[in-house]
């Protein structure tokens, strides 16, 4: 369950729409950020909050890239696969991270630490290949620098 | 060089503040516009300019405004589409990290030729530092009095939100964005009643892209004709920000006159192809453009000459593709984002394009036959019957690559391998 305070600060935040629905990609995001991802719960809280029924939500947390309805880990890594990056070598930058992270695509690393996905252009084309890591953009990736961001963030991590 | 106007205050690292855009004129338009202008003469000032939508569909943005009739109903509402997920296209990206309150001015200036009280920026979630920027400088405009209860001391009020979108390409059709506003499944709506009439919770609304608002209060400022002339070819109007990316030396974003000639943009602005790359073929206007050849190389970028070239200038996000780049492989990727992408509503668009994708990746991995190819065209022609303009865009590269590319479909056929690799 949401702590009491987080359910009241989205209640206080939604009553003052006149029309809540407006708001359901916000409280998906608040709630996904306090479970990490958007639990079966999470879909019912958010539901009520909203007046909605959870089918309503859940065909939009399925819907949206950036909602999660499986277990991701603290930092998701959506590498772009289309066609700038794909004409500037995104497949060895995807294969790479692959082989580095010991994943298959979709999976989140056994510590928890990162979890892989493809997503579709993320206008950074001019600093192709790029990917997002939480909504952080990277640029011009090559294996070295890859190397260098998941080193960081592995320090950042302890 | 030619007049920088959108991109006037841009800077290498940071924003442009409140006062550097005031000191370059920046809210002198509305200023006046709320002084001296009923909202019909704005209607009428925008219509002169000729300024056609630059998020894609270059509908003209006068007529736009126009269509918003005297009696309709109120709260109306003015959106700013900043979604922005065209592949290829990043233009609204640095815009707003160039110059935030060109586009607020822009915004406000559109809202009051509409009577709207409700201005939304829809943003995607990949743009998160922009989404934080426009919160900040909207709070800022509000504390100058460009925003809130009566502006500027004038009978108009208008507030603006930032509404952050979870992602979904399709979300950036006008419909679609509408209904992920209203907290429903993005999926298009098929007008009749066009947005004008009736569009969010039924209400008069108004939507243009980033780029569009950006232009409007220079044309208040300086007038239709001047807007007109800042283009090379005599139909055009205005300036375009070109983003340009692939085979070229220096990717990115310029702001140019719209007819310029793609062999200067790639020369004189792109610093020429990389070395070792041969110019061979470019999207003109972001994924959901046809392809051209390089016979088209000196070609006027401009909305139309690029009709006449069969293709279009949609967002203006140049992509090269260079000789030793696979155009098979090319539009299989393409095809690959439209059928992910695709919202699964109707039918030609949710079966067709895997269908394709699926003959391509055939042709691409070696397993073509040379049937594919009328059935690749046959199916193209079908997406042209669904609902909204998704699916003419998606098999835009594909109808790209059969008229000018179709003897490198032929020739995986012919070696049963892609002779790329």
């Amino acid at each position: 369950m949401i702590p009491k305070e987080l359910r009241q600060s989205l209640k206080e935040h939604v009553d003052l729409f006149e029309h809540p629905e407006e708001l359901v990609v916000d409280v998906m995001f608040a709630i996904q950020k306090h479970y990490g991802y958007l639990t079966d719960e999470g879909v019912q809280e958010t539901a009520e909050l909203l007046n909605m029924s959870a089918l309503e939500i859940e065909q939009l947390a399925t819907f949206y890239t950036f909602i999660y309805r499986e277990a991701v880990g603290k930092y998701v890594i959506h590498v772009c696969d289309s066609v700038v990056c794909w004409m500037n070598g995104y497949e060895s930058i995807w294969e790479y991270l692959c082989r580095k992270l010991g994943i298959q695509p979709g999976k989140t690393t056994s510590d928890g630490l990162f979890t892989l996905l493809k997503v579709c252009c993320i206008g950074y084309c001019d600093r192709s290949p790029a990917m997002l890591i939480n909504r952080k953009a990277y640029g011009n990736l090559t294996p070295e620098k890859i190397d260098a961001i998941l080193e960081k963030l592995k320090a950042e991590a302890k | 060089m030619y007049p920088q106007v959108l991109f006037q205050n841009r800077k290498p690292d940071r924003i442009a503040t409140l006062d550097e855009y005031r000191q370059s004129g920046g809210y002198r338009a509305l200023t006046d516009v709320l002084k001296n202008y009923s909202n019909k003469d704005v209607q009428q000032a925008v219509m002169d300019s000729n300024l056609l939508g630059r998020g894609g569909a270059a509908f003209p943005t006068g007529m736009k405004l126009m269509s918003v009739a005297d009696d309709a109903s109120f709260p109306r509402y003015i959106v700013c589409n900043a979604d922005e997920m065209e592949p290829g296209t990043f233009k609204d990206r640095v815009l707003i990290h160039a110059d935030p309150h060109m586009l607020i001015e822009g915004i406000i200036i559109a809202g009051f030729a509409s009577l709207a009280e409700k201005g939304i920026i829809f943003i995607r979630p990949e743009y998160e530092n922009a989404a934080g920027i426009l919160e900040r400088e909207i709070e800022i405009a509000r504390k100058e009095g460009y925003l809130g209860e009566n502006i500027l001391g004038s009978e108009y009020s208008l507030e603006i939100v930032v509404h952050r979108s979870a992602g979904r390409y399709i979300c950036g059709e006008v419909t679609a964005l509408m209904n992920a506003l209203m907290g429903k499944r993005p999926n298009p709506m098929k007008p009749p009643p066009y947005p004008t009439e009736k569009g969010l919770w039924n209400r008069p609304t108004v939507l243009s892209n980033v780029e569009t608002f950006a232009c409007i209060p220079h044309i208040i400022r300086n007038g239709g004709q001047w807007f007109k002339d800042l283009a090379k070819t005599e139909k055009g109007a205005g300036t375009k920000i070109f983003c340009i990316s692939g085979k070229v030396q220096h990717p990115g974003c310029y702001e140019l006159p719209l007819g310029i000639r793609l062999s200067e943009i790639i020369e004189k602005y792109a610093g020429g192809m990389l070395d070792g790359s041969e110019f061979k073929a470019f999207l003109p206007g972001g994924a959901s453009t046809q392809f051209l050849p390089n016979q088209f190389y000196d070609i006027e970028m401009d909305f139309d000459s690029l009709r006449q070239a069969g293709s279009r200038l949609g967002t203006g996000a140049i992509m090269i593709f260079d000789h030793k780049t696979c155009l098979v492989g090319a539009t299989l990727n393409l095809i690959e984002f439209f059928a992910r992408e695709s919202c699964g509503w109707c039918t030609p668009c949710r079966e067709g394009l895997p269908y394709i994708r699926d003959l391509l990746h055939r042709i691409e991995s070696g397993e073509g036959k040379r049937e594919f190819i009328p059935m690749l065209e046959r199916m193209s022609k079908h997406l042209w019957s669904a609902y909204c303009a998704f699916a003419p865009g998606a098999i835009s590269p594909v109808e790209g690559l059969l008229n000018h590319f179709k003897d490198e479909v032929e020739e995986h056929i012919r070696l049963n391998t892609c002779p790329f690799k």
